[in-house]
């Protein structure tokens, strides 16, 4: 029986909203095409609840991969057990998120499976003619590319925040073990230590609201109204490439053509410019707010609200305004 | 040691984007292309190698593209461009990047009788982004895989790297030949000096016919994305109607 795979990402011991996305647009497609959804889960053992959690996004069946030497993410091995269980059950289909593992491992998988690779689309794949077709951002925001194929097995990667994880609970479940062993070479590049950054804070590509600041805020010491208002928003925070250059912010906060893209819900852009280098990385955010003094700033012209301002006198005004409204709304 | 650059050719970012009448194709005219960012940040890494062991590294330049009608849409200038940080040779495949899939077949096929210790890529193209070639190319050539590298740092026949991952940093060890795609951090850019540009001149560059591989995607179309809401400008004295705004969008 044919269906539509799913690797359902593990970090940190615990499902994200990333492979939410990723089960969400597997149901959707699998719907179209009258499938069941089969959710792969890859790794040395499966987080509490897997079968529960992931059976309210829709799916049908889960599928465990489990071997001690798949402890870390190491993508070849990855790549090969997701390959060979798509070979040995004839699966056709294969949804992944475009996380930074997503992404390290879809290529490989592609070309192990022999399939063709629709990467960082953000609507599931429809019918054309003989094959399917799909939406992709292209240019750095200034296109949209539709790309189709009709190679099978077709693998796509979904582009973060580009679907609304939905729950779609499943009557039942089954689970099934799919055995697997890497080989030495599929286990050549290897993890051998992780540095987190400041783990209470959320990461910036998994953001939902993103605060960040520019140049315009004139140097670190300055950054308390950013990071209060990202408090207060639950939101990430970020940074213009300049800034984070000097060293005011954190490398990893950096976003733009070089830096991170992201597409959140909601980005406050305070005290830049908008140079084209840095909309690059922006620009698809959903809703844009721009407070900037200079109200010839390039920003406005991407922004959905925009608030011409000096961000010292303005953002702490923000911040009291959206805590009221918090306080009256919170029940 | 023997090190394998590869480099895509991509339109500046500050360049207008307009496409042919049907929509397949970008409109090259008067568009400035460009060596795609990540991949300066690899060339520099090679060129710091190669500085640090001119006898004993080699670093090959390798783009898989066709030279446009105009100056600023030349593949083999940016090829040049590359070799004036002090690289050695350059290698252009004369094909059109179809696809990923047909990209990395063509640049395995290349890399396979050579013998690269490491086989070097930006993290994407600043075009489609689709992280797609290093990883297929590590796939058929089945070496080991480094995505997202922010550092490299080599001992005899092993390397030590630092890959960015969600929320941080991983470290990983992986003996050669590897192949590795490169995010902000592996080096710092370089601006090639006059010695270098004048010296890159007459350095080998080699065009190559592609080996025969058909492309599994191809582009329908593109479009212009669909116009932005309206703009609202807020009266800072009004704050709380921004407030209002967002709640009403489900955003606070
Ligand atoms: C190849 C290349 C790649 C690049 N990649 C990136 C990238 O990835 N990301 C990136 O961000 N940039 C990138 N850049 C740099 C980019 O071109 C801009 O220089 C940069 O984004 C500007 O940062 P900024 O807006 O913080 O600073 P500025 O351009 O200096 O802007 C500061 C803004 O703050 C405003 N301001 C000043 N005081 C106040 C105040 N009190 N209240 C409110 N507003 C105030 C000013 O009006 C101004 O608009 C790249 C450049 C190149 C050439």
């Amino acid at each position: 029986m044919s269906a539509v795979a799913v690797w359902a990402e593990v970090s940190e011991g615990r499902f994200k909203k990333s492979t939410l996305e990723a089960l969400t647009a597997a149901r959707t497609w699998a719907d179209a095409l009258g499938l069941p959804v089969w959710a792969v889960v890859i790794g040395k053992e499966v987080p509490q609840n897997t079968s529960q959690v992931l059976a309210e996004y829709g799916a049908d069946k889960v599928i465990r991969i489990l071997h001690p030497e798949l402890a870390e993410f190491i993508p070849a091995a990855y790549a090969r057990a997701m390959a060979a269980f798509l070979a040995a059950h004839k699966v056709p289909y294969a949804v992944l998120s475009q996380t930074y593992n997503g992404r390290a491992m879809a290529p490989m998988l592609s070309v192990w499976a022999d399939g063709a690779l629709l990467s960082g689309i953000v609507q599931v794949p429809e019918k054309e003619s003989a094959g399917f077709r799909a939406r992709r951002i292209a240019y750095s925001n200034k296109a949209i590319e539709w790309v189709y194929t009709d190679h099978l097995p077709l693998i796509v990667t979904m582009r973060a925040n580009a679907i609304i994880p939905a729950r779609a609970p499943r009557p039942s479940v089954s689970e099934e073990d799919f055995a697997f062993t890497p080989s030495a070479e599929d286990l050549r590049a290897r993890p051998v230590g992780v540095e987190k950054v400041a783990t209470d804070k959320i990461p910036l590509t998994e953001a939902e609201i993103v605060v960040s600041g520019g140049r315009g805020l004139k140097g670190p010491e300055n950054w308390g109204i950013i990071e209060e208002l990202a408090q207060v928003l639950g939101a990430a925070t970020a940074c213009s490439k300049p800034v984070a250059d000097v060293g005011w912010r954190p490398h990893h906060e950096h976003v733009g053509q070089t830096g991170i893209q992201i597409s959140p819900n909601l980005y406050i852009a305070i005290g830049i410019s908008g140079a084209i280098q840095h909309l690059a990385g922006v620009a698809s955010s959903k809703n844009i707010v721009v407070i900037n003094n200079d109200p010839e700033a390039p920003f406005f012209k991407v922004a959905d609200y925009g608030i011409v301002a000096d961000a010292f006198e303005v953002v702490p005004r923000l911040i009291e305004a959206i805590k009221k409204y918090k306080a009256e709304h919170t029940h | 040691m023997k090190i394998l650059c590869c480099i895509s050719h991509v339109p500046d970012t500050t360049t207008r984007i307009q496409f042919s009448a049907d929509g397949t194709q970008l409109d090259r005219t008067g568009v400035t292309f460009i060596v795609n960012p990540y991949d300066d940040f690899v060339l520099a890494r090679a060129a710091e190698l190669k500085e640090k062991n001119p006898s004993g590294v080699h670093v090959t330049v390798l783009c898989v593209g066709k030279n446009g009608a105009s100056s600023t849409d030349n593949v083999d200038s940016n090829l040049r461009k590359a070799l004036a940080l002090g690289l050695d040779e350059a290698v252009r495949i004369d094909a059109l990047p179809v696809d990923g899939y047909f990209v990395a077949n063509q640049i395995a096929a290349y890399a396979e009788k050579q013998g690269f210790d490491l086989l070097f890529f930006g993290k994407e193209s600043i075009d489609y982004n689709g992280s797609q070639v290093p990883g297929m190319v590590a796939a058929l050539l089945n070496l080991p895989y480094i995505s997202y590298a922010t550092s490299i740092e080599i001992a005899g026949q092993k390397a030590v790297l630092t890959r960015e991952i969600t929320g941080g940093k991983e470290r990983i060890e992986s003996p050669l030949p590897l192949v590795l795609s490169a995010q902000k951090g592996l080096a710092e850019w370089r601006i090639p000096n006059v010695r270098g540009i004048m010296q890159a001149k007459t350095k080998p560059l080699h065009v190559l016919p592609p080996v025969e591989v058909t492309p599994r995607v191809q582009t329908l179309r593109h479009e212009l994305p669909p116009a932005k809401g309206p703009f609202k400008k807020i009266d800072p004295d009004k704050i709380e109607e921004l407030v209002q705004e967002l709640a009403n969008k489900g955003l606070i």
